[in-house]
C-alpha cells in the first residue's frame, strides 16, 4: 500500500506526459525519412522512404540560417531587455509612493494580454507608418516615421515580445526585492556603503534566484514565439524575422510538405535541447 | 529611515511616467474601440471624442464573438481542471514519497517543455485528422492540458513541497489515513497553490494561439483564432479590431489583476519569496 499508492497517484500524469513527448517525436522522426505531402491520400504508414533528402532540403533552404539566427537573437534579447529594465523598473516602485497599487496594476497588464492581440496592436495601431501612434511621435519631432515592420522586421518583434514580458520579469523582481533584508542594507549604510556598492554587492545577489526563474521561464516560452510573427511580418521581408517556429510552420501547414516540416522539427528539438542543458546548469544550482 | 520629500517627488513622477509610457498602447486600444472609424485613424490623434458602442454591436454581428468566447471558456476551463486533476496526485505523490528518483522525474517533465509546439504540429495535426477531431473543443482541450500540464506539476510539486512534513506525521500519528490527511490537512493548506496553478493554465490556454490557429476554425475557434482573423487589412477597420481586442482580452486582464499576487508566486515555484 506505502509503495504502491505514490505510484498509482503518479501514473497518469507520468504517462500522458510520456506518450505526448514519445509518439508526436517518433512520429515526427518516422515523417522526416519519408516523401509526405498531405496533399495526397496515401495510407500513413505506406511512403516512400526518402533517406536525408528532407534534411538537406531544409538545411540548404536558404531560411535555414537566418530562422535559427533569429531565434536565439529574439530570445537574447528579450531576455536581456525584460531582467535590465524588469530590475530598474523594480527598484522604482518599491519604495513606497502615491498610487503605488494603480501603477502595480497598471504595469502588469500586458502580462495577460493575448499574442494575438499584442501582434495586431502594435502592427495596426502603434507601428503603421501613417496612422501609427509612432509615427505621430515622429513627425511632433519632425522626423520621418519609421516603416517598422518593413524596415526593422525583427526589432519589431523583439518590442512586442519584450513588452509582453517585462511585466513578468517586473513582477518576479518586486515580490524579491521586498524580502531583501533591510537590517543589513542598513547596516551597510552606516558603514559608508555607497549606492551603487549596495546594489552591486546586496541587491543583485539576491536578484540572483529570481533571474534564474525569470529566464528559465520566458526562454520556455520563448522559444515557441509564433503569433507575434504569423499575424505582423509573416516572417518577412524576405526571411528577416523568420524564426525556426514560423519557418517549419510554413513548410507544414503553408507548403503541405510533411517530410520536410518533420525534418525541420527535428532541428528545433535539437536546438532546444541545447539551450535546456545550459538553462537546466543555471536554473538547476538556483533551484534546489 | 527618512527619504527626502524631493526624492519621493521624482519617484513618483517617474514611476507614473514609466508606467503610463508602458499602459499605453492597452490604454490606446480600449480608447479606440469606442471611436468611429474615422476618429480611430485622425491625424493627429484623437484623445476627447464622442463614445460609440456601435463596434461591440460589429464585432458580435460579424463574426459571432460569443462562439467564439464560449470555445475560449470551455477549452480554458476544460484543460485547467483535467490538468488539475492529473497534475495534483503526481505532484503530491512526488512532494510526500520522495525516492531517488523523483528529481530526475521532475527535469524530465520540464524537458517535455523544451519541446517547441511546432515540433509535435505535423504528427498532432495527423492524429486528430485521422481520428475525426479536427476543428473541435476536444482536441484542443487536451492539448491545452498536455502542454501546460509539466507547469502545472512543478507548480504545485514546489508548494506541496512547502508543507511541514511534521504537520503530515502528527496527523498520521494521530490515525488519520491517507484520505483524512489529504482532505484535513493537505489539502487547506494548498488551496493557495491550486489556485495559482489553475489560475495560470487558464491565462496560458486562453491565450493561446499556437494549437488555436492551426488546428480549429470556424467551429472550435477560440478567441485567438478570431483576433487573428482581423489580421488582413479589409479598408480602415481599427476600432473594430480594437472593440474586438478589448472583447477578447478584458476577461483575462481583469481576471489577472485580481490573481497577480497569487500568479507571480506560483510562477516563480516558490523560489521567490
Amino acid at each position: 500500500m506505502k509503495r504502491l499508492l505514490p505510484r498509482v497517484l503518479m501514473a497518469p500524469a507520468v504517462l500522458t506526459l510520456f506518450l505526448w513527448m514519445i509518439v508526436p517525436l517518433a512520429m515526427t522522426l518516422y515523417f522526416s525519412f519519408v516523401n509526405y505531402n498531405l496533399n495526397d491520400p496515401m495510407p500513413l504508414f505506406d511512403r516512400a522512404f526518402a533517406g536525408l533528402e528532407n534534411f538537406e532540403y531544409f538545411i540548404t533552404d536558404p531560411d535555414f540560417w537566418p530562422a535559427v539566427w533569429n531565434t536565439l537573437l529574439l530570445i537574447g534579447s528579450v531576455i536581456v531587455i525584460t531582467v535590465v529594465m524588469g530590475v530598474l523598473l523594480a527598484l522604482l516602485v518599491n519604495e513606497p509612493f502615491p498610487g503605488r497599487g494603480i501603477v502595480r496594476v497598471l504595469l502588469i497588464s500586458p502580462f495577460f494580454v493575448m499574442p494575438a492581440v499584442n501582434a495586431l496592436l502594435w502592427k495596426h495601431m502603434m507601428m503603421n507608418p501613417i496612422y501609427g501612434v509612432l509615427a505621430d511621435v515622429w513627425r511632433v519631432f519632425g522626423a520621418t516615421p519609421v516603416d517598422w515592420l518593413t524596415d526593422w522586421p525583427l526589432l519589431s518583434v523583439i518590442i512586442m515580445v519584450a513588452w509582453q514580458w517585462l511585466p513578468f520579469a517586473c513582477l518576479i523582481f518586486i515580490t524579491s526585492l521586498q524580502s531583501l533584508d533591510r537590517e543589513q542594507m542598513e547596516a551597510a549604510r552606516m558603514d559608508g556603503a555607497t549606492a551603487p556598492q549596495r546594489f552591486f554587492y546586496l541587491t543583485i545577489p539576491h536578484l540572483g534566484r529570481p533571474m534564474a526563474v525569470v529566464i528559465m521561464i520566458e526562454m520556455i516560452f520563448l522559444l515557441s514565439v509564433f503569433a507575434e510573427i504569423a499575424i505582423t511580418t509573416n516572417g518577412g521581408p524576405g526571411n528577416a524575422s523568420t524564426n525556426l517556429t514560423y519557418m517549419i510552420f510554413k513548410q507544414s501547414l503553408m507548403n503541405f510538405d510533411v517530410g520536410v516540416a518533420s525534418a525541420g522539427a527535428l532541428f528545433a528539438v535539437i536546438l532546444a535541447n541545447i539551450v535546456a542543458v545550459f538553462l537546466i546548469r543555471i536554473v538547476g544550482k538556483n533551484l534546489d | 529611515m527618512h527619504t527626502h520629500p524631493l526624492l519621493t517627488a521624482l519617484r513618483t513622477i517617474s514611476a507614473w511616467a514609466v508606467t503610463l509610457l508602458l499602459f499605453f498602447p492597452l490604454g490606446w486600444l480600449f480608447l479606440t474601440a469606442f471611436k468611429t472609424e474615422l476618429q480611430a485613424i485622425a491625424v493627429p490623434p484623437l484623445f476627447f471624442f464622442e463614445p460609440t458602442m456601435e463596434n461591440f454591436g460589429e464585432v458580435q454581428r460579424r463574426s459571432d464573438y460569443l462562439l467564439y468566447a464560449r470555445n475560449s471558456l470551455i477549452t480554458s476551463l476544460g484543460s485547467t481542471l483535467l490538468g488539475l486533476l492529473i497534475a495534483a496526485p503526481a505532484a503530491y505523490s512526488m512532494a510526500f514519497f520522495r525516492t531517488k528518483r523523483t528529481r530526475d522525474i521532475l527535469m524530465w517533465m520540464l524537458s517535455t517543455k523544451m519541446m517547441p509546439a511546432v515540433g509535435a504540429l505535423m504528427p498532432i495535426y495527423v492524429l486528430a485528422q485521422s481520428a475525426g477531431l479536427l476543428d473541435s473543443l476536444t482536441a484542443l482541450t487536451l492539448v491545452f492540458t498536455l502542454s501546460n500540464l509539466p507547469i502545472m506539476v512543478w507548480m504545485l510539486y514546489t508548494n506541496y513541497k512547502d508543507i511541514p512534513p511534521e504537520i503530515l506525521e502528527a496527523a498520521r500519528m494521530d490515525g488519520a489515513g491517507i484520505w483524512k490527511e489529504f482532505r484535513y490537512v493537505v489539502l487547506p493548506l494548498s488551496v493557495g497553490g491550486l489556485a495559482s496553478t489553475g489560475l495560470l493554465c487558464l491565462v496560458l490556454s486562453w491565450n493561446e494561439a499556437f494549437w488555436a490557429l492551426n488546428l480549429v476554425s470556424a467551429k472550435a475557434g477560440t478567441l485567438a483564432t478570431l483576433i487573428s482573423q482581423y489580421s488582413s487589412p479589409e479598408g480602415l477597420f481599427w476600432a473594430k479590431l480594437s472593440a474586438a481586442s478589448l472583447m477578447a482580452i478584458a476577461p483575462i486582464v481583469v481576471f489577472g489583476w485580481f490573481s497577480q499576487k497569487q500568479l507571480v508566486q506560483g510562477l516563480t515555484f516558490g523560489a521567490v519569496k
